[in-house]
């Protein structure tokens, strides 16, 4: 298997998403799989073929600089899991 | 009975005054509370409901009526409504409610519909079966005559599931979807529905729930190519709000549907015969063919080479776009947080208790695929594909005005069924992931059952903003048909 | 170059620093979302819903974000690249809601350019520039509100930056720091950004690494956010000695990210960038390139106001200037602006030099003392023109004058005013001198023989005792004749 289990929790480490143990395998077995069926595209001639940047053909548009947003803590705030004093809090972190 | 009538029946009746929008949003509630067991909604309305059918009524009763005035509609949990708990199908946006109303449901609003509530989807759009949802499966109102899934419940496709087994079930009269590789397109298709998904850049993507940037479009379903074209109408146009949204003027898609195909040149892309593709489905196509042959097109073999790539090509490109999408689901703030001593643990535990299997699978592959020294080898060779792929449309295109294809290589499945192979399930969308990556317009239409009466829908794929043409062949498609089977009512 | 060199126990090192200087470009909304870029807000009341990332929100680029990055390029000779590409920077952290930041990688809207270096002994240097590009923000993070919890505040999140990398030509602290105020004088110039370093408008990643001269690159550390010139120069001294104490003692240098203690004047491992950052660039779906219209750039270069390095050639070409006061007038556009309206008021020309020296001097003395700027001096350029004319017309002796400069400063009133009110004038009338003068030399005989003497020196002292007698108004000169001629 290329895709070894040390590499699927380097990933997963990456990603923010805590695998347990049990979980490892399988989805290194999983992601083996569907990397090996991608490695298709691997036969497809790219030689000079620009990558697409954009589905739609048009220019990125450029909006005014006004104030146009923001003035509403509480909206912001609302949803949030904990806040205190108009701020978001996390648990601490160490610089 | 009222929820029999189609959208643009529903309408003649209100403007007419033989029915109220109050009865209808009245009946479809009520046929939402009898139809529980299909779990097509994840969030319920029915006062918001009533609220807007009594605004409706009042406007109607003025003659100010909208184009969608009194429309009963569900919309897929995948857009943000004010107010509205929204889920996405996810844990991780546990008890998020959107301080704001997406572009494309705030049109329908503006246009007088009224929200029956949240239809049910596979989570964060990723599925083709309905079966990834954190709020339980969607069950489709269709039900195999014979045959290996007679007697289970099925799949109605997904992203959209909730939205098309609403539809198909009489419901609700329209409903929005969202279409990144076919979610619209594949549940349209396996609930014996229209649903189309329009150029990128038609719809605003602003206040939708994310999964994949460069190829989510929304768009809709109803019963009729007709509905389907009054709904596409309300809910497309530029919205400056969305970087990619095209500020191209939007036609009136209901008014030359009756055209017909007379000259209209249509191609049949010979890459789609695909091995172990069901011969119902086969005999299918080749009558949709003969059909628009009969009303005057002309059937035109071409050529798309690198269909056969579409797939892994997405598989890519989409799950490297939904791992950076989804890294905003972080517990901070808004949705699910688990608490841990710190704050990666933090992260690590919301994460892993939020998002179900195929959510992280997906988020694991596209993190891996963009992760140092793989960017080039999957990343950029995909967007070189996808290229590609865009251009075998370019190409066809100068030969046909649209292309004719199956939907989907089967008809709905067992609910269960292929679960443990995710490449099996990733093939459903064979045929709707080309137009996809290019962008291209594309509406499934129900034309046909297999062999044990479920119903088999036809593909049209059309230039980047001509859905016109799409529409209106599909409409000769729809007219030829004469597709008048329904799912047995629930009791 | 040799004097940059460090002495080591085993020689000579070689200190070479690259410097990532990220100003927060002079814009009303963010570069992305429409939330206010304004300083000192409550926590959160500046952000959209854009900034905080909630689902389903897009990003809209500002296009005074991209027209003042483009000014900027340009005021740095640099390159334009007129096709640009926004990517995502993908990792997480509390004040980054997206969990990426929108920058440029790959395809930078600006290419390579030149900063020129003013070296402290007149002489110049030009450190290259590799590239400026766009990107967000992050929030802001305060550790130390309690004793278990980080609070956030966004804010900040989502204004707009300009990222300039230089490539690794400096090579002290001193060079650094010089860089750094060089940099904010030209974004100053252009108006691209407020260059206000206490505000964090203005704050630089700096890259440091030793060797032996002439020998291969060292490992370098990254030092971040240092936010003023003191604390560049001080970061860098601090961390170049380490470096060698380290290497000197047999060990090697960790490439890391590093954190200056502006209290301990030292450099420390930043924790929370331990870990191995791998990014996962890739172009943002969101947005397409940046194309811009090579006509409009070319329009921009033409409207771009002289910038300093034009202005100091300028100022010593025609005015005749030192290099040095040159450079000291130009570095704020604002002292410049000032400096020229005392020297040439509408074609009417006066003396540069005696106007750089009482710019240079009097006036940046006195705002110095009394903590102002330039533009809240309360001498105005045109008042203190108005004072040179005075001095120039013999009305004031420079004695005079600064005591009327004095009163112009406390009052904010022009000279003329402040002469007549005072009867200030100087007296140079030889008939209404030389009653004084027989008054000094008949009070001080001692003197007087003095200089018959020979001591001719002591005439200075006559000279004061009659300006003392006059209360300063008698024109210097005119006595010295007068003196001269008494004396014989
Ligand atoms: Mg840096
Ligand atoms: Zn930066």
């Amino acid at each position: 298997m290329a895709l070894d289990e040390a590499t699927m929790r380097k990933i997963a480490r990456l990603a923010r998403i805590r695998l347990n143990d049990g979980e490892v395998k399988p989805f290194a077995a999983e992601l083996d799989g569907l990397l090996g069926w991608i490695e298709q595209l691997s036969e497809v001639d790219t030689a000079g073929v620009a990558p697409m940047t954009s589905v739609v053909a048009m220019k990125l548009p450029q909006r005014a600089d006004r104030v146009t947003d923001g003035g509403d803590a509480a909206a912001i705030l609302a949803n949030a899991p904990e806040t205190v004093d108009g701020y978001f809090v996390v648990p601490k972190v160490v610089e | 009975m009222t929820t029999e009538m189609t959208l643009t029946q529903a309408r003649a009746a209100l403007a007419q005054r033989k029915i109220s929008a109050r009865e209808l949003t009245t009946a479809h509630l009520a046929a939402i509370e009898n139809a529980k067991v299909l779990n097509a909604f994840i969030t319920l309305t029915a006062e918001r409901a009533l609220a807007m059918a009594d605004a409706s009524d009042a406007r109607l009763k003025r003659g100010e009526g909208g184009l969608l005035e009194g429309a009963p509609l569900a919309i897929k949990d995948l857009f943000c409504t004010q107010g509205v708990r929204t889920t996405a199908g996810s844990k991780i946006l546990d008890g998020f409610t959107p301080p704001y109303e997406s572009t494309v449901s705030a049109k329908l609003w503006q246009a007088g519909a009224v929200m029956l509530g949240k239809a049910n989807l596979d989570e964060f759009a990723m599925g083709s079966s309905n079966m990834t949802s954190a709020y339980g499966p969607v069950i489709n109102p269709w039900k195999a005559k014979s045959g290996p899934a007679k007697g289970r419940d099925l799949v109605p496709g997904g992203s959209s599931g909730g939205s098309a087994s609403a539809v198909a079930a009489r419901l609700a009269l329209g409903a929005t979807g969202t279409d990144t590789g076919g979610s619209i397109r594949q549940p349209a298709a396996f609930c014996g529905i229209t649903g189309i998904k329009p150029t990128y850049g038609r719809c605003s993507r602003w206040g939708i729930v994310a999964f994949a940037s460069s190829l989510d479009q929304a768009g809709a379903f109803a019963r009729t190519v007709e509905d389907t074209a009054l709904l596409l109408r309300a809910m497309a146009g530029h919205d400056p709000k969305d970087s990619t949204s095209a500020a191209i003027p939007v036609p009136d898609y209901a008014a030359g549907l009756n055209g017909g195909v007379k000259g209209l040149r249509v191609g049949i892309p010979k890459e789609y015969r695909v091995d172990g593709m069901p011969e119902a489905i086969d005999k299918l196509w080749v009558k949709g063919a003969e059909w628009l042959k009969a009303g005057g097109a002309e059937i035109v073999e071409v050529s798309l080479p690198h269909t056969k790539y579409a797939l892994p090509c997405y598989y890519i490109v989409a799950p490297a776009e939904a791992s950076s999408n989804l890294a905003r689901y972080d517990g901070v703030r808004f949705g699910l947080r688990v608490p841990a001593d710190d704050l990666i643990g933090q992260y690590e535990a919301t994460r892993a208790a939020g998002f179900g299997r195929e959510v992280k699978r997906r988020i694991l592959i596209g993190t891996y695929v963009l992760s140092a020294g793989y960017y080039d080898a999957y990343y950029l060779q995909a967007q070189k594909v996808r290229a590609r792929i865009a251009e075998d449309f370019t190409k066809a295109y100068e030969r046909c005005d649209v292309i004719l294809t199956p939907t989907a290589p089967s008809a709905a499945f067992a609910i269960g069924d292929q679960l443990d192979d995710p490449i099996a399930m990733y093939l459903n969308d064979v045929f709707t992931v080309p137009a996809s990556l290019a962008g291209l317009p594309g509406i499934s239409v129900p034309a046909g059952l297999d062999a044990h009466g479920l119903p088999l829908g036809l593909q049209l794929l059309g230039r980047a903003f001509d859905e016109t043409t799409v529409l209106r062949a599909a409409k000769a498609l729809e007219d030829a048909a004469a597709f008048t089977h329904r799912p047995e009512p629930l009791p | 170059m040799s004097d940059n060199l460090i002495q080591g126990e085993t020689g000579a090192w070689e200190v070479v620093i690259g410097m990532e200087v990220h100003a927060q470009v002079a814009s009303k909304a963010k570069l992305f979302s429409g939330a206010s870029t304004a300083f000192g807000a409550a926590p959160n009341s500046q952000v959209s819903l854009v900034d905080a990332a909630m689902p389903g929100m897009l990003p809209v680029i500002n296009a005074e974000c991209v027209r003042q990055a483009v000014l900027t390029g340009l005021g740095l000779k640099a390159a334009i690249n007129l096709v640009s590409v926004f990517d995502r920077k993908n990792y997480f952290y509390p004040d980054l809601p997206s969990g990426y930041q929108i920058s440029q990688y790959k395809q930078p809207i600006v290419g390579e350019g030149v900063l020129v270096l003013d070296l402290k002994d007149g002489g110049q240097r030009a450190i290259a520039i590799e590239r400026l590009h766009l990107e967000q923000d992050a929030g802001k993070s305060l550790h130390d509100q309690h004793p278990s919890k980080t609070y956030i505040d966004l804010n900040r999140a989502g204004a707009a930056l300009m990222e300039i990398v230089s490539k690794p030509d400096l090579r002290s602290g001193e060079e650094a720091a010089a860089y750094l105020e060089k940099m904010r004088s030209i974004l100053r110039y252009i108006g691209s950004c407020d260059g206000n370093m206490q505000e964090g408008s203005m704050r630089a990643d700096v890259n440091v690494s030793v060797r032996k001269p002439g020998g291969p690159l060292g490992t370098r550390c990254e030092i971040k956010n240092v936010n003023s010139l003191r604390f560049v120069r001080q970061a860098v001294e601090y961390e170049a000695r380490r470096q060698i104490e380290l290497l000197e003692g047999g060990g090697t240098v960790t490439q890391e990210t590093r954190l200056f203690d502006s209290g301990a004047g030292t450099t420390r491992t930043m924790r929370s960038k331990e870990e191995a950052h791998d990014y996962r660039y890739f172009p943002d779906p969101d947005l397409l390139p940046l194309e811009l219209d090579a006509a409009w750039v070319e329009k921009l270069k033409a409207g771009l106001p002289e910038l300093p390095d034009e202005k100091k050639q300028r100022f010593v070409g025609d005015y005749g200037l030192s290099a040095y006061d040159a450079g000291v007038l130009v570095a704020e556009r604002a002292t410049a602006d000032f400096f020229e309206t005392v020297v040439d008021p509408k074609g009417k020309k006066r003396d540069p030099k005696q106007a750089a020296n009482w710019v240079l001097s009097e006036l940046f003395g006195r705002l110095h003392k009394d903590g102002k700027d330039i533009a809240q001096s309360p001498v105005s350029a045109e008042n203190l023109g108005g004072l040179l004319d005075l001095l120039a017309d013999a009305t004031l002796s420079g004695r005079l004058a600064k005591d009327v400069f004095a009163a112009m400063f406390d009052s904010r009133r022009p000279a003329a005013d402040i002469v007549a009110e005072r009867g200030l004038k100087q007296v140079t009338d030889t008939g209404a001198l030389s009653a004084a003068v027989e008054q000094v030399l008949a009070a001080n005989p001692t003197q007087v023989a003095q200089y018959r003497a020979g001591q001719t020196k002591v005439i200075g002292f006559l000279v004061g005792q009659v300006m003392k007698a006059t209360s300063g108004k008698a024109n210097p000169q005119a006595v010295n004749a007068l003196l001269h001629k008494a004396l014989g």
